[in-house]
C-alpha cells in the first residue's frame, strides 16, 4: 500500500512548476514536503489529491494507477490552506458532506452519520461545537473541522496543505502534537506541506526538502540533518533551523 | 473642534441640500407624477383602466414575455459566471466584454437587428415568410428583443461575487467525493443565493419594463403584440392620461419592489453582494 | 501560481480545472451568447453596404439625420456632464454625512436603473408640460423645458445619474482618511485637501462613470421621446428617426444610423477600457 510517485512534471504556461519529481512513501508513514514558496511542493500535494494533472510522470498507490482515478473517487482526505469550509453550513454539516453526497446505495443512513459526526467531532475535540457556523470558531478549531471533514470520507490518505499556516506559535505547537499522535492511531499515509523547517522535523518521519520544483533531498530528519546532500538543503535548514517562524 | 477631516457644518448643509433637491427634483418628483396621475379621477378611474380588455391583454403578454425571458437568462447567468469565475482560460476577458456588451446597445439598436436578421427584408426573412413563421410583429420578436436588452443582468450580479469567493470550496467538495451537480446545489448556489435572487428579479424588472427594442419587432398590434409599456405608449398617445398612468404606476410598483428588496438585502447581506454595481 | 495558459491550440478546450462542467458551460455560453448577441449584429454590420460607401455616406449625412445625431451626442455630452457634477455631490453626501432620509435618497438612486423607461418618459413629460407641477411654475418664468432639447438633456440625466454615483460610492468608501489627514498636517485647508488630494484619487471613477453616463444616454429611446415633442431637425433623437425610418420600409437607413451608434457606443467603451488599464499600469 506504498505510494510511489515517479518523475511528476507540470507547467503553468512559461512557468515549470514541477521538474520531475520523485519519492516512495511507505504505508502509514508521515512525510513533509518542505520548502520555500514557489518551490512545488502545494502543485505536487494537488496533483496528489486529483486538482491538478501533472503533464508527465505517474504516480502508483496501492498498486492502482492513482492518476487515473478522478477526484471525487481517491478518497484522499484533503485539508486545504485556508481550510475552504462551507461557510453556510453548521460544523456538523460540513463533517457530513462526505457521507451525504456518496450515490444513494452506498450512503450511510442519516442516523449512523450523524453518529460518525458525534464520533469525528470527539475525536477532533470539538464536542457540542456541531451546530456553530465556521465563522463562529477559532482558526485553531476550524482546522480541526476541516480535519474532520476529511477523515468523515474514510481517507485512504491525508494531504495537509500548510495546515497550521494561519495559526499563532503556541495552538500550532499543540496542534502539530496532537495531530501526530492522532495519525500514528489511525495508521493512514499522511502527507503535509510546510515552509517550516523545524514544524517538519518535529512531526515527520520522512522529509523531502524541495527548490524549483525538485526534490533536493528526501530522507529522515536525522540523516537530513546529518548529511545535507545540496547547498540548498544545507543552506534552508541553517537558515530556518536558527530563525524558526 | 472638527477634524481636520471633517467638512464644514456650511458645506455638509449645502451638499446635503443639494443632494436632497437634486434627487428629489430628478427622481422622486416624477416616480410621485406617476401615482398622482394615475389617480388624479380617483382610484375608481385607474382600476378601471386596469380591467380595459388591451390592458389586460398587454398585461398578459408582458407576464408570458417575462416567463420565457427571465429563466433563460437566468440559466445562461449561471453557466456564464460558473465559466468565467471557476475556470482560467484564454480570451476570458473579451468574453466578459462580450456579456457585457448589451449594455451598451442602444434599446433601439437591438430591436433593429432582429428585424434586420428575421424581417421580411431581412436575412432569413424570407425563408420564414415560406414557413409561415412570424418572428417579427409576432411573440419570438418581443421575447428576442427582450432577451437581448436583459441578457447581462444575472451574469453581472454573479461574476464579481463568484469570483471573490474562488474555487476553494468547490474543490474541497469534489476531494469529498461531490459531483458536479451537488458540487453546484449544495456548496455554490447557498453562497450566491441572494444575488442570485437580486439578479432575477433585475431582470425581470427590466424585462417587462423594457421599451425601445421591444418597440421596433412589436409592430403595435393593440391586444395582440403590446406588451405594459407600448400599451401605456398608446394611451398617451391617444391623451388617455389617467390609462396611461394607471398601467405605468403597476409597472412602477414593480420597480419599487425590486429596489426595496434591494435595499433590504444590502443592508442584511452587504458582504454577501459585491458591491459594485455597474448596470 | 495557478494562472494556468495552456499551449497546445487543442488543450484550449480541455477541462483547465478539477472542477466539472468547463465543457458544458463554455458551449452554452459561446451558444448562447452568439445567438442572441453576435449573429444578430453581424447582420448591422452588413446591412448599410448594400447602399454601397457613397450611399452609406449620404444615409448618414442627410441633415436630418445629422440634426438628430448632434442632438443625441450632444445631448448625452451635456447630461453627462451634469451628471458628472452632481452625482459626485450625491454620492460624497451619501458616503460621507449622516442625514435623515439617507437610505432613502441611497435607495432612490437606482431607480432610473428599474422604472421602465416608458414610465419614466411620460413622468417627465408631465411633470414639465405647462400644466405640470414644475412646468407650471417655470412657464410663468418664460421657461420651456417640454418638447425643447432641453427636455431631452432632462431626461438623460434622469437616466444617467446612476451610472455616476454608483462608480463612485465604491471608491469613496474605500478611500483611506490618511491621505486627507496628511494633507492637512502639511498645511493645507480643507479646499486645497479636497481640491488636490481628493479629488485626483476620485478622478478615474468619475471619468469612467460619466462615461458610462454618456454611454447609456445616447442610445435612449423611451424616457426621451414623450418629452421630446420630436420635432424633425430640432428635437428628434437619432434612435427616434430608426424607427421612422423602419416604418418608411427605408432598412438600409436604419441601418446605418444603427450602425454609427453602435460603432460610438464600441469607440466609448473601447477607450473606458483602455483608459482603465493605462491607469492600472501607472499604479
Amino acid at each position: 500500500m506504498s505510494l510511489v510517485v515517479d518523475s511528476i512534471t507540470k507547467r503553468f504556461g512559461r512557468f515549470a512548476a514541477l521538474k520531475g519529481a520523485s519519492f516512495t512513501v511507505p504505508q502509514g508513514a508521515f512525510v513533509a514536503l518542505l520548502g520555500p514558496s514557489g518551490s512545488g511542493k502545494t502543485t505536487l500535494l494537488r496533483i496528489l489529491g486529483g486538482l491538478e494533472f501533472p503533464d508527465d510522470g505517474a504516480v502508483r498507490f496501492a498498486d492502482m494507477n492513482w492518476l487515473g482515478v478522478p477526484a471525487r473517487e481517491r478518497r484522499a482526505g484533503f485539508v486545504f490552506q485556508q481550510y475552504a469550509l462551507f461557510r453556510h453550513m453548521t460544523v456538523a454539516q460540513n463533517i457530513a458532506f462526505g457521507p451525504s453526497v456518496r450515490p444513494r446505495r452506498e450512503r450511510p443512513s442519516r442516523k449512523e452519520i450523524a453518529h460518525r459526526v458525534e464520533e469525528l467531532l470527539h475525536l477532533v475535540q470539538l464536542d457540542g461545537l456541531g451546530g456553530r457556523y465556521p465563522s463562529q470558531l477559532s482558526g485553531g478549531q476550524r482546522q480541526r473541522v476541516a480535519l474532520a471533514r476529511a477523515l468523515a470520507i474514510e481517507p485512504r490518505m491525508l494531504l495537509l496543505d500548510e495546515p497550521f499556516g494561519a495559526l499563532d506559535a503556541k495552538v500550532r505547537k499543540d496542534l502539530r502534537i496532537w495531530l501526530r499522535a492522532l495519525q500514528e492511531r489511525l495508521g493512514i499515509t499522511t502527507i503535509f506541506v510546510t515552509h517550516d523547517q523545524e514544524e517538519a522535523f518535529a512531526i515527520a518521519d520522512l522529509v523531502a526538502v524541495m527548490n524549483a520544483g525538485v526534490i533536493e533531498q528526501y530522507g529522515t530528519p536525522q540523516d537530513l540533518r546529518r548529511a545535507p546532500r545540496t547547498p540548498f538543503v544545507a543552506e534552508f535548514l541553517e537558515q530556518t533551523g536558527s530563525a524558526p517562524n | 473642534m472638527r477634524r481636520p477631516t471633517d467638512d464644514s457644518i456650511l458645506t455638509r448643509g449645502l451638499l446635503i441640500a443639494i443632494t436632497i433637491g437634486f434627487i428629489g427634483i430628478f427622481l422622486l418628483l416624477p416616480l410621485l407624477t406617476v401615482f398622482t396621475s394615475a389617480l388624479a379621477n380617483g382610484l375608481q378611474a385607474a382600476l378601471d383602466a386596469l380591467r380595459d380588455p388591451d390592458a389586460i391583454s398587454a398585461i398578459k403578454l408582458t407576464l408570458i414575455v417575462a416567463a420565457i425571458a427571465v429563466p433563460l437568462n437566468l440559466v445562461f447567468g449561471v453557466c456564464a459566471a460558473w465559466l468565467v469565475s471557476k475556470y482560467d482560460f484564454r480570451g476570458k476577458s473579451l468574453l466578459i466584454s462580450l456579456i457585457d456588451l448589451p449594455f451598451s446597445v442602444s434599446p433601439v439598436v437591438s430591436g433593429l437587428i432582429y428585424v434586420l436578421m428575421f424581417g421580411l427584408q431581412g436575412w432569413l426573412g424570407p425563408w420564414l415568410r415560406d414557413h409561415d413563421i412570424r418572428i417579427i410583429f409576432a411573440l419570438p420578436g418581443i421575447v428576442l428583443a427582450t432577451i437581448f436588452v436583459t441578457f447581462p443582468f444575472i451574469a453581472r450580479e454573479l461574476i464579481p461575487l463568484m469570483t471573490d469567493q474562488g474555487r476553494d470550496e468547490e474543490e474541497a467538495a469534489v476531494t469529498l467525493g461531490a459531483s458536479g451537480l451537488q458540487t453546484f446545489l449544495r456548496v455554490t448556489l447557498p453562497n450566491i443565493k441572494w444575488a442570485l435572487l437580486y439578479g432575477v428579479l433585475l431582470c425581470n424588472a427590466r424585462a417587462m419594463g423594457e421599451f425601445g427594442a421591444v418597440s421596433v419587432v412589436s409592430g403595435h398590434i393593440r391586444g395582440l403584440t403590446n406588451t405594459m409599456p407600448l400599451h401605456v405608449e398608446v394611451l398617451y398617445n391617444d391623451y388617455q392620461y389617467v390609462g396611461a398612468f394607471a398601467v405605468a404606476s403597476l409597472l412602477a410598483l414593480l420597480a419599487l419592489v425590486t429596489l426595496t428588496f434591494k435595499s433590504l438585502l444590502e443592508w442584511r447581506y452587504a458582504d454577501e453582494i459585491a458591491a459594485t454595481h455597474r448596470h | 501560481m495557478r494562472s494556468a495558459a495552456i499551449s497546445s491550440p487543442f488543450a484550449r478546450l480541455r477541462n483547465p480545472s478539477v472542477l466539472p462542467g468547463f465543457g458544458l458551460t463554455l458551449g452554452f455560453t459561446l451558444f448562447y451568447l452568439s445567438a442572441i448577441v453576435l449573429i444578430p449584429l453581424t447582420a448591422l454590420l452588413l446591412k448599410p453596404w448594400t447602399l454601397g460607401w457613397s450611399g452609406f455616406i449620404a444615409a448618414i449625412t442627410e441633415p436630418r439625420v445629422l440634426a438628430a445625431l448632434k442632438l443625441s451626442f450632444g445631448g448625452a455630452a451635456i447630461a453627462a456632464v451634469v451628471n458628472a457634477v452632481f452625482g459626485l455631490i450625491v454620492a460624497w453626501t451619501l458616503v460621507r454625512y449622516r442625514f435623515p432620509g439617507k437610505r432613502l435618497v441611497d435607495a432612490l438612486v437606482d431607480l432610473p436603473f428599474a422604472l421602465p423607461t416608458a414610465v419614466a418618459g411620460i413622468a417627465l413629460s408631465a411633470l414639465y408640460a405647462s400644466n405640470g407641477w414644475l412646468g407650471g411654475p417655470l412657464s410663468l418664468l418664460n421657461i420651456k423645458i417640454a418638447f425643447t432639447p432641453i427636455g431631452v438633456i432632462f431626461a438623460l440625466i434622469f437616466i444617467g445619474l446612476p451610472f455616476v454615483v454608483r462608480t463612485l460610492q465604491p471608491v469613496i468608501a474605500d478611500m483611506s482618511a490618511e491621505a486627507e489627514e496628511a494633507a492637512a498636517t502639511l498645511g493645507a485647508t480643507r479646499f486645497q485637501t479636497l481640491r488636490r488630494v481628493v479629488l485626483p484619487a476620485l478622478a478615474p471613477a468619475l471619468v469612467t462613470g460619466t462615461g458610462l453616463a454618456f454611454a447609456r444616454a445616447v442610445g435612449e429611446y423611451g424616457s426621451v421621446i414623450f418629452i421630446a415633442g420630436n420635432l424633425p431637425m430640432k428635437s428628434e433623437i437619432a434612435p427616434l428617426l430608426i424607427i421612422i425610418k423602419l416604418q418608411q420600409y427605408d432598412y438600409e437607413g436604419a441601418a446605418a444610423i444603427g450602425l454609427v451608434m453602435l460603432a460610438a457606443s464600441f469607440v466609448i467603451i473601447l477607450a473606458l477600457n483602455l483608459f482603465q488599464s493605462l491607469l492600472a499600469a501607472r499604479r
